[in-house]
């Protein structure tokens, strides 16, 4: 186990190595210059060039990027272009509200998901399964920003149950942070919901189709018993790599989910970062979640171990 | 047989008829919708509506529209339905119009041609592209590895974030969106062929083929290529719906093509702002939205049953 986690965290170096420098390549290369728009639109050129060796950009790409890696790997994330906060900084502030609504949105979709895709399976093409299905592909269809107009519109400005938008910290007041959470989780987790709905129901039905399960019900076993000792115990590996998966999907979704709810999070740092044109914060941002997502990833893998105790590392 | 070589007049069938060629093709047709419908009906039910938005965004001119970005502030936010009378003459707008009295029906109609414009260009640029990238990396084990690891870290990466940051950067502009949500999305079909590949390498037929002196590039486009079609058309069908979605995602941020033009995303922005007194603003254009992309992701899952029964089972 020791050395499997050892490797695997050796070998997702590369990946991250990559990482930074496709998210370096992708701001740098694509256009646009830092320096100018530091400057402002009227500077004068000799201004722009100040600048532009001020923040080391006079130097070939390939030193910058070195630059660059050496900087990340000793913990310094530069600091933003418009505020001059570090960007390390930055991310601390934001990262609360995202984490909170990321894991208030698993509250909300796995105790949800997981029963919903267990009961489609066990009523295979029946009505009941058929209509979870329709509702999963609805789901897995309705853009989030377009199910948080609607649940704003119903929930907020109809009757009133839940405020519109907006964000209260948890230390401050944690009834509020929850209450103003529900509405966002709920619009982000509609399509984490589709997804592991679908996912369920197919390792479930795969897995009921097995020798053991008939062996299971042969010899008397409540149904209940059947369905989740024997038959979602197997089917949890595949079910486990898709929340894993889903983790990188909600970070994506997230962005929108706080836009739409006026939540001040990683997301929507980014956002506005990209407006303004604040390039090592972009750079910043981005590199943690997509170091968050390789993170998950590692656990996923691991993870596996707990579940099917075949699998040694 | 050797008559037949002989007298080939005397023993050659009839020449069919160009009606009666007509005709069996249309029997077969028949015969193959007839089965297609009783299997897999919810298939031809999204074909239909995604024809329909089709022929809606390639009509857009004829089907009644008005000038999808002339403004009318004094008709701003028209209920569906009401009449609006300018300058004498007066029309229904059907879906009401929004803040600065644009019609939205005309908005949305013509809104279908950036959708599926986006959507199938990037359908098609990921099938291509997968199809290539993914044939090498399976077959060739030094491609594989790097070409693999560049895949790992632009998947790791939230496809979103990474589509706005390269269209905000270059500026927004149809070709510009459709190559940052193909860069995004495209390892993911890479992924699908080459896991198809590594698989139908190992086949017999391949070794077959390698064994009586078959080249590579032979092998790779005539035995192994064919294998990967399945699951790469079923991969793009669902590709398609996302870039939709995307594409929506982005011109909601404002980071997507020209907010002039008009597009699903961008009108469900502005309509934000009038959400509390007009919902059409938004509710139409979504409805629209989620419409296609419902119709297009049960073309792909019913596509998947058909094509591949082993896909089916191990991704639901």
């Amino acid at each position: 186990m020791q050395r499997y986690v050892i490797q695997r965290v050796i070998a997702s170096i590369p990946v991250l190595f990559i990482l930074a420098v496709v998210i370096f390549a992708v701001l740098r290369i694509s256009g646009g210059d830092p320096a100018a728009i530091i400057a402002g639109k009227d500077a004068p050129q000799w201004q722009i060039e100040a600048i532009r060796k001020d923040l080391g950009l006079d130097k070939p790409i390939i030193s910058q990027l070195g630059i660059y890696l050496k900087d990340v790997l000793s913990g310094d994330l530069g600091q933003s272009i418009n505020s001059k906060i570090p960007v390390i900084k930055l991310i601390k502030q934001r990262v609360v509200p995202t984490l909170s609504l990321a894991i208030m949105t698993e509250l909300l979709t796995l105790p949800i998901s997981i029963p919903l895709g267990v009961l489609a399976a066990w009523k295979a093409n029946t009505w009941i399964d058929r209509t979870i299905m329709v509702f999963s592909s609805l789901g897995f269809s309705i853009p989030i920003f377009f199910l948080g107009f609607l649940l704003i519109k119903a929930f907020a400005l109809e009757i009133n149950l839940f405020p519109a938008a907006g964000y209260t910290a948890p230390t401050e007041d944690f009834g509020a942070f929850v209450h103003k959470l529900i509405l966002p989780s709920f619009a982000t987790a509609v399509i984490f919901w589709a997804f592991l709905v679908r996912m369920t129901r197919a390792t479930m039905i795969e897995v009921l189709r097995e020798d053991y399960i008939r062996t299971a019900r042969a010899k008397g076993l409540a149904e209940a018993s059947v369905l989740i000792r024997h038959a979602l115990k197997n089917a949890a590996l595949p079910i486990v790599t898709v929340i894993g998966w889903g983790i990188a999907e909600l970070f994506a979704g997230l962005v929108v989910t706080e836009q739409v709810f006026a939540i001040p999070g990683m997301g929507r740092l980014i956002v506005d970062s990209i407006v303004r044109r604040d390039y090592p914060v972009i750079q910043g941002a981005m590199l943690v979640i997509a170091v968050l997502q390789v993170v998950v990833n590692l656990l996923t893998d691991l993870s596996y171990a707990v579940f099917d105790p075949r699998i040694k590392y | 047989m050797q008559q037949d070589t002989q007298t080939p007049q005397t023993y050659a069938p009839d020449r069919p008829s160009v009606m009666e060629k007509a005709a069996s093709i249309w029997q077969t047709t028949k015969y193959k919708y007839r089965w297609t419908w009783r299997r897999h009906p919810m298939l031809i039910v999204g074909m239909a509506v995604l024809i329909f938005m089709g022929l809606m965004a390639i009509l857009a001119p004829i089907l009644f529209t008005m000038d999808p970005t002339a403004v009318d502030p004094p008709n701003r936010l028209a209920e569906p339905g009401s009449v609006i009378t300018d300058e004498g003459v007066s029309h229904r707008a059907w879906f009401g119009t929004d803040f600065v009295g644009r019609d939205v029906y005309s908005r949305v109609v013509y809104g279908a041609r950036i959708s599926l414009a986006v959507g199938f260009a990037v359908g098609a640029l990921t099938a291509i592209s997968a199809a290539v990238l993914g044939l090498l990396a399976g077959y060739f084990g030094v491609v594989d590895l790097i070409l693999m690891r560049i895949m790992d870290a632009i998947m790791s990466i939230p496809n979103i974030l990474l589509a706005i940051a390269l269209v905000s950067i270059v500026g927004g502009s149809v070709p510009i969106v459709i190559f940052a949500i193909w860069f995004v999305v495209f390892p993911r079909a890479v992924r699908v062929v080459r896991s198809s590949v590594l698989s139908l390498r190992e086949e017999v037929y391949v070794e077959a083929a390698r064994a009586i002196g078959a080249k590579t590039p032979r092998i790779l486009i005539k035995h192994v290529f064919p294998g990967t079609v399945a699951p790469l058309i079923v991969t793009a069908t669902l590709i398609v719906a996302g870039a939709i979605l995307t594409e929506a995602i982005l011109s909601f941020l404002g980071a997507g093509i020209d907010p002039e033009t008009p597009a699903w995303g961008s009108m469900m922005a502005d309509g934000r702002r009038t959400i509390s007194q007009a919902i059409w603003v938004v509710g139409i254009p979504g409805g629209f939205l989620t419409l296609t992309v419902l119709a297009i992701n049960t073309i792909g899952d019913n596509l998947r049953d058909m094509l591949d029964p082993k896909l089916s089972r191990s991704e639901g």
